[in-house]
């Protein structure tokens, strides 16, 4: 019997040393939260480095983009401390500021010589800032997106079909610069045999579940002119978000979707449209920039047969596009803050910003993107730096998720479904975003 | 004369203390049998006050108020009935509700059919019946996040098996067949998959309700000469009929609160057409984050589904009595 105790108290002594080392082993470890995507596993890469030079080793936390924001904002909003780093969506900055789920940065940029003038504007603004426009950080501007396009430099090439288009729609065929040309260029390869096999126009944003449809509508939409506000009084909708201009914009991305998408492309995003292009199905393809990376490696698809160009213009020469992309926090529930803050400063540092955009990750540091060297460095370096020139985001208020949910649903029943016009769902999504902002007490 | 709940409770500790091993009784020194009852049945207490109880009357409580989960640090305001008649109120709701209701009656209506007829069939004990029966209830075993997947693939237009089959039989060109996309085909590629899935588990219960009918009562209806079609309207149907609605009640409970095949299917879409009201409960709850609201909506569910049973278990219970 005493052989037993005895034997029960080394088992316990040992499985509490177990305990007590494993807790040690956390105190040297960052755990980072992000989306499961090619960025990420780069990050994994460039984050060997820093546990090189620190000693601080790093877990990550990744979850797919369906379920990125479910899985993270309920981390957040539960105080959860399973994160200490997050890079969280731009959508996410408002709420996660005013919620307290973030820390506020100003300082420690303050004390270690961060300064913001060193990232892209749009980038600052749009992953750091809350309130925009302010001089309040609550992250540092990590990886630059923006909705963009690719295309099938090898068949545009092909002079049979350049005589044909040419002859057609009198322009040459080419990465078209306006969406008018854009439908004419989907609608030529809509159908249309190429090697044996049916390919089709484009593939655009249709996702009804998450954001989908709504990154495609907008990128689409601002071109045309909406406006989310009226710029002098914030918060009114009515004549803006459903004027004239707004309602040509979301009657071409109906068209576009009824004439030129692959069968059956009504639930499309990220990944889905990856696949289409990847598999040759599309001419051109609607995607953000993180994508390009993996398409321009592609076997059967990348190298000289893949094109890249930013979002065409609209009817009235205004060129905009639906800005992606996140910035890195520090979770205000974290243990290990101090750590975590070591962790951006050494992420801020222009080399490892340049090993960042060599091993894929999109860089948003000014020393990077401005280099004389750089739009050459990629081929779809220069289309990343056009296109970040003329980004606007959706709304980031701590409200977003109720706003995203309206529009995607408004946007889904006219598009995808084919229900009502276009400027009832323009009418009925500002009944719903004032619904919400009164909600809010903002109007 | 009826029992109340306390003479029952008593009857049962009683009972639960005669089956104790005279062993334990012993040991368990200084506690009455009853006290001995109560502590087995803590625990399964216990965890239902905790994970079912307890959440209820929360949520109760919440649906009075403006509380959102993603802003904690915001006040809570009680707001009466405001999320219960705004709820009422939305168009949306009803929509939803008309989603779920059209999903529930033709899922029901097309297993009881197609269940029934498959146990009749194999209470027929053909040759290799048990081969076939094993077959039938595979669907069943599958996960639904596998089914949901594969038949996601299967309806693709373009390399789907389900649009050959059918572009075969209709001649029409695969990419027009597009079950997920189209307004009209996509609450149908929901009923089909979980007909599919389904079908086996009402079948099994409409086996047990076949084989329970004794042999003599067709023995004696043979002797009177009564006909196979006589047979099945007079003795199979109305002694199988506890048993098939039986299954009616579990399906449409299931169904009522579907979710996950309708989530991988088609997310809701195309726009809101297969939107039921589990997807709009948590779309309300998980990504608006209106958490009052969304507790409002589900006590309406929970009541609509409550109600509805009730009604159905007492219908139930006066078919079992004739």
């Amino acid at each position: 019997m005493k052989k037993l105790f005895a034997l029960f108290g080394a088992l316990g002594v040992a499985a509490t040393m177990g305990l007590g080392s494993g807790t040690a082993a956390k105190a040297s470890e960052l755990t980072l939260c992000w989306a499961a995507w090619d960025p990420a596993n780069a990050l994994v890469e460039l984050s060997k480095d820093f546990t090189a030079q620190t000693g601080i080793g790093m877990k990550f936390e990744f979850v797919p983009w369906t379920n990125y924001a479910d899985r993270f904002l309920n981390e957040l909003n539960s105080k959860g401390k399973l994160c200490d780093l997050i890079i969280g969506d731009s959508q996410w900055i408002g709420g996660s500021a005013e919620n307290g789920h973030y820390v506020k940065l100003n300082d420690f940029f303050d004390k270690e010589g961060i300064k913001m003038s060193d990232f892209v504007d749009a980038t600052v603004v749009g992953y750091s800032e809350w309130p925009k426009n302010t001089p309040n950080y609550w992250a540092l501007p990590a990886m630059g997106d923006v909705v963009g396009w690719t295309y099938r430099k090898d068949w545009f090439s092909r002079p049979e079909l350049q005589k044909e288009f040419k002859e057609k729609y009198g322009w040459d065929l080419d990465a078209p610069k306006t969406f008018d040309q854009l439908k004419q260029v989907a609608e030529f390869f809509q159908n249309r045999d190429i090697d044996g096999k049916k390919v089709y126009g484009a593939s655009i944003y249709t996702e009804r579940g998450s954001e989908g449809i709504t990154m495609g509508v907008m990128d689409v939409l601002y071109s045309f002119g909406f406006k989310y506000e009226n710029p002098d009084k914030p918060y009114e909708m009515e004549g803006f978000v459903n004027s004239e201009k707004s309602v040509k914009g979301l009657e071409f991305y109906k068209a576009l979707y009824d004439c030129c998408t692959p069968p059956g492309a009504s639930n499309s995003y990220m990944g889905e449209g990856v696949d289409a292009f990847k598999s040759g199905q599309v001419a051109m393809h609607m995607n953000f920039a993180f994508t390009w990376p993996g398409l321009q490696k592609d076997e059967a698809v990348g190298g000289d047969k893949v094109g890249f160009f930013a979002n065409p213009a609209g009817p009235d020469g205004e060129q905009f596009a639906q800005l992606g992309g996140q910035g890195i926090s520090v979770v205000s529930y974290s243990d290990k803050q101090e750590d975590a803050l070591k962790y951006i400063k050494w992420f801020a540092n222009p080399d490892v910003q340049k090993k960042w955009w060599s091993l894929g990750g999109f860089s948003c540091l000014k020393a990077v993107v401005e280099d004389p060297a750089f739009p050459a460095s990629q081929p779809y370096a220069k289309t990343f730096l056009e296109s970040m020139a003329i980004v606007k985001d959706f709304w980031a208020e701590p409200s977003y998720a109720s706003l995203l949910q309206a529009s995607q649903k408004r946007f889904h029943d006219y598009v995808v479904a084919g229900q009502g016009t276009a400027k009832e769902a323009l009418d009925g999504l500002v009944a719903d975003w004032t619904e919400v902002f009164e909600d809010d007490g903002k109007l | 004369m009826t029992e109340t709940s306390s003479t029952l409770l008593d009857r049962a500790t009683e009972a639960a203390a005669r089956r104790t091993p005279d062993g334990i009784a012993k040991r368990v020194r200084g506690l009455s049998d009853r006290m001995v009852a109560w502590l087995f049945i803590a625990p399964t207490i216990l965890l239902l006050l905790a994970i079912n109880i307890f959440p209820l009357i929360w949520a109760i409580q919440l649906s009075f108020t403006n509380y959102r989960a993603n802003r904690p640090n915001e006040p809570i305001k009680n707001i009466g009935l405001s999320n219960y008649s705004r709820i009422l109120n939305d168009a949306d709701t009803w929509i939803a509700m008309q989603a779920t209701a059209h999903f529930v009656f033709w899922t029901i209506v097309l297993q009881t059919v197609i269940g029934f007829t498959l146990a009749y069939l194999i209470d027929r004990k053909f040759r290799g019946h048990a081969f076939w029966t094993t077959i039938i209830l595979v669907p069943m075993m599958l996960s639904p996040a596998v089914v949901g997947n594969f038949w996601r693939f299967l309806y693709e237009p373009q390399i789907g098996l389900f649009a050959y089959i059918v572009s075969f039989v209709t001649g029409l060109p695969t990419t027009d067949i597009q079950m997920l996309s189209n307004v009209s085909l996509a609450p149908w590629s929901i009923i089909i998959v979980d007909t599919w899935m389904w079908t086996p588990y009402v079948m099994l219960i409409c086996l047990a309700g076949l084989r329970s009918i004794p042999d003599y009562i067709y023995e004696a209806a043979e002797v009177d000469r009564a006909s196979n079609w006589r047979q099945f309207w007079s003795i199979t149907l109305p002694m199988a009929l506890p048993f098939i609605m039986l299954a009616v009640l579990f399906r449409g409970i299931e169904n009522f609160k579907m979710f996950d095949m309708v989530n991988l299917l088609t997310g809701g879409g195309p726009g809101s057409t297969t939107e039921v009201a589990s997807i709009t409960l948590k779309r309300e709850a998980f990504e608006k984050w209106r958490t009052g609201y969304s507790s409002a909506f589900a006590i309406i569910l929970f009541v609509a589904v409550f109600g509805l049973a009730n009604i159905y278990v007492k219908v139930l219970n006066r078919v079992k009595s004739r």
